[in-house]
């Protein structure tokens, strides 16, 4: 039939592990908990370094045309303009150079004023590789949207969770969400990386990812309820950990190693995307495995399923 | 659960080879695809403005300027009405959002409030099928008539002056010179221009920003606008600041209703002057324009009159004679761009309010083209990575899963070429994003059939088990995923929404490909395995 022939692949984890991850559980939940405090604490005290998309203002970059990009005359010229804070860095290579001016007073128009004079003050030695501008409409209007955007879904997941599962699991994904997302802010402010329009997107994929793991953990809670009638709560969810931990890892690397290709590859644009990635995954795998699970333990869970094969949908199983 | 009809493969195996076929243009160049024959698709997805490089600018419209300029017409048109009906008004003008009469006699209301009522306009959406009036005209007890602007009456205004607005818009991008821009409303009260391959906004700033109402006005004969500012301003004039000069503050007493309007242009043409080489406009109007301006000319031959353009005056020259012929020229300070600029505009149209631009985002080429290359890198590599661990993890079954993997980034980029959906930096990370999550349905079905055999369960029951138990948790994982893609989608705007897209479409397709292809395809190699031996070692 097909011309391959037959091979074993590497199993790469040991199986039957058990590994006691119910031990750690009250330390990670502590853990968490700080972690989370700390990133709120980040929040509104150092507070996020917000792009133009949501602070509104100017970002300009541009190439010289003459080698090197001579920064500190860039700055005596620009700062000179009146127009604020202007900020000028490097980026990439020598003669890329990242301009961000500030949202100027006075309205919309005034954006384009601004752009216009540090256009003409760079001179015809540059060439611009990417200009935005966003006024304060659209900004403030980005900013609602992002919100409402990562809170609507968390809801649907969470939604969804309660109507496939029973309330303990939805309030545990709720957690872990909520953990997932606050501790990838609480990282933007403490590195103060650029937070912009692209990392609401990079926070909602991290959602999808993070309730992934939720439901592969969550599920095989469900079956081994029913399978471990009389097994003590935590050692089964200790077990179902364990069973799913292969998967978890197995995923848990390709997505990664897909990441760092995208992260170092994929050039200067994506980047800050990228990196929010990179600790979504990581942070989500950790919230599924010590938040969600643990939950179920706290809040105890309905023991008897034996009714409750009927209830799944039959839709589901014809893909 | 593993069986699978003739019929089913054939239609399975058709999809993916579909999916192939409309794929392929896009790995080829533009020029190559047309030298393909005539049979094979050469839909290729569009690159976004992010990775070919271009400008996009989102314009929004000055609503508190329709309304104004609504509230000026319903005030002309009411002292009109009232002046042919010959009903004399000791008022009339604008009182903020209204416009307010006083009658000169009381006994005239009931024939002024027949009159007004005429300028109502019946208002209907089709849809809602709501009706109602734009204006409502009511009469106070002191005898003071009011003519209001209703909500769905401003609606309308604003949908009208928008469609008008993409209209003027869209004629002076055209003459840029390029018929790949798009000109498209966005929301209540915005225009989107998406113009790919531009780079240098500045000429089509200038084009768009500019209402380009041009109205030739009366300069008063006597009154400077200094001692109308000290003492009071005649009524029907208005003080009007100038254009170029407006750091010194020179200003004009013009009377408010023009002379001729600039929609009586018939043609503007950016030109020289031939004594001084200076940039000028030449211009002609129309035949009532012509008749109108020969009238006043020859009438106040001596005196100045004055070129109004967007409410700001660009020259006030001296009437030398009588020009009966309807051309002229209009000299100001204007550079060869701005003369060339101003003459489109003056031939489009105005625009029936002011467009500020509200966000502005421009690519070079030189960074799209380096997208597109760090894009391209990144999903070669990126795959790489995934199909190495994939075969190393599962072995023969990691290649059918590597096969479905394939299978599934083709089905993506062929639904996305059909779909003519655009492809942009986020896009690509979505679609390599897409290929490394679309493996963990593939994980969960391999790791459950390992375990059953591990439980001591055969080859066929362990396989049996693996996807129908590991379907569910697809299932579930996937819808979850799906939920954020959708509210993404809702959220995004240009590239973010590229995003969402390929993920939503990605989706759909690793459910597909992951289960039913990789099935198939281990459902094939078990029947092959069964004719061989009974005892059959699954090679996972």
């Amino acid at each position: 039939m097909l011309p391959i022939p037959d091979f074993k692949g590497f199993d790469f984890f040991p199986h039957g592990t058990r590994l006691p991850f119910m031990r750690y559980k009250g330390l990670c939940f502590w853990l968490s908990i700080a972690m989370m405090a700390l990133s709120l604490l980040l929040f509104f005290t150092r507070g996020l370094n917000y792009g133009v998309d949501f602070k509104g203002g100017s970002m300009i970059e541009v190439q010289s045309k003459t080698g090197p990009a001579d920064i500190p005359a860039m700055r005596a010229k620009l700062g000179g303009l009146g127009l604020g804070d202007v900020q000028i860095q490097q980026f990439g290579s020598p003669g890329e150079v990242l301009i961000r001016v500030e949202q100027q007073a006075g309205g919309e128009a005034q954006q384009q004023v601004a752009l216009k004079k540090v256009i003409e003050a760079l001179g015809p030695d540059f060439t611009q590789r990417r200009v935005e501008v966003v006024g304060p409409t659209v900004s403030s209007e980005l900013r609602q949207t992002g919100t409402i955007a990562v809170l609507a879904s968390i809801l649907a997941i969470v939604a969804y969770v309660w109507f496939r599962f029973e309330w303990q699991f939805a309030l545990g994904a709720v957690l872990a969400l909520t953990h997932d997302v606050l501790l990838a802010v609480g990282l933007f402010a403490l590195l103060q990386w650029e937070f912009d329009i692209s990392i609401v997107a990079a926070l909602l994929t991290i959602l999808g990812y993070s309730v992934n793991d939720t439901v592969v953990v969550s599920d095989r809670i469900r079956e081994n309820l029913r399978k471990y009638k009389k097994m003590a709560l935590d050692e089964l969810l200790n077990v179902s950990i364990n069973e799913t931990l292969s998967r978890t890892i197995l995923t848990g690397v390709t997505t990664l190693a897909v990441l760092v290709a995208l992260f170092v590859f994929g050039g200067s644009v994506l980047r800050n995307f990228t990196v929010a990635m990179l600790f979504g995954v990581i942070v989500g795998t950790y919230s599924s495995i010590f938040i969600a699970a643990p939950l179920l333990g706290y809040l105890g869970i309905k023991r008897d399923w034996s009714g409750a094969a009927d209830k799944r949908p039959a839709t589901t199983a014809k893909a | 659960m593993l069986h699978f009809g003739r019929l089913k493969i054939i239609a399975i195996v058709a999809t993916c080879l579909a999916g192939f076929l409309f794929a392929l243009p896009n790995f080829f160049t533009k020029e190559q695809v047309a030298a393909w024959p005539r049979w094979l698709p050469a839909k290729q997805m569009p690159l976004g403005l992010d990775l070919r490089g271009g400008a996009h600018l989102l314009l929004s419209m000055d609503t508190a300027d329709v309304r104004k300029k609504w509230l000026e017409s319903l005030r002309e048109d009411a002292r009109k009405r009232l002046r042919d009906a010959k009903l004399g008004f000791a008022g009339l003008g604008i009182a903020g959002e209204t416009v307010q009469i006083r009658l000169a006699k009381p006994e005239d209301a009931e024939a002024a409030m027949k009159e007004l009522r005429q300028m109502i306009v019946p208002v209907g959406n089709a849809i809602l099928g709501t009706s109602g009036n734009d204006i409502d005209v009511t009469r106070g007890a002191d005898g003071l008539i009011t003519v209001s602007l209703t909500e769905p009456g401003m609606q309308q205004r604003i949908t009208n002056a928008i469609g008008t607005a993409i209209e003027t818009v869209r004629r002076r991008v055209d003459s840029l010179g390029t018929a790949e821009a798009t000109v498209v409303r966005q929301g209540r009260d915005r225009v989107l221009i998406q113009f790919p391959g531009l780079q240098d906004t500045k000429d089509l700033k200038e084009r768009v920003g500019q209402t380009a109402v041009l109205n030739f006005h009366e300069v008063h004969p006597s009154i400077s606008p200094e001692d109308a500012k000290a003492t009071r301003i005649p009524p029907g004039f208005r003080i009007y600041p100038s254009g170029e000069r407006e750091q010194s503050g020179i200003s004009y007493l013009l009377r408010e209703t023009p002379i001729v309007r600039g929609d009586q242009l018939a043609d503007a043409q950016g030109s020289f002057d031939s004594r001084t080489s200076e940039p000028i406009i030449n211009f002609r109007f129309n035949q009532s324009g012509a008749r109108a301006f020969g009238k006043f000319t020859s009438e106040n031959v001596g005196r100045p009159f004055a070129i109004v353009l967007d409410e700001k005056v660009i020259s006030a020259p001296n009437i030398r004679e009588a020009i009966l012929g309807g051309s002229g020229q209009i000299s100001g300070s204007f550079t060869v761009e701005t003369a060339n600029n101003l003459a489109v505009n003056l031939r489009s149209g105005a625009l029936p309010a002011k467009l500020t631009i509200v966000e502005e985002r421009t690519v070079g080429p030189s960074l799209g083209a380096d997208s597109v290359q760090a894009g391209r890198l990144a999903a070669i590599v990126g795959s790489i990575a995934t199909i190495v661990m994939t075969i190393a993890a599962y072995g023969t079954f990691g290649v059918f899963a590597v096969l479905a993997l394939i299978a599934n980034g083709l089905l993506v980029v062929a639904i996305m070429s059909l779909m003519g959906s655009t492809l942009t930096l986020p896009g690509i990370a979505g679609l390599v994003l897409t290929i490394g999550m679309a493996v963990d349905a593939n994980v969960l079905i391999y790791e459950r059939i390992r375990e059953e055999l591990r439980a001591g369960k055969t080859a066929v029951t362990a396989i049996e088990a693996g996807f129908s138990r590991a379907i569910v948790t697809i299932a579930d994982s996937q819808l979850t995923t799906l939920a954020a893609a959708i509210i993404m989608f809702w959220l995004g705007s240009g590239p973010i929404r590229g995003f969402a897209v390929t993920l939503t479409i990605g989706i759909f397709t690793s459910v597909f490909t992951a289960v039913t292809v990789t099935r198939m395809l281990v459902a094939l190699w078990l029947r092959n395995a069964r004719a061989k031996t009974r005892a059959i070692d699954v090679p996972i």
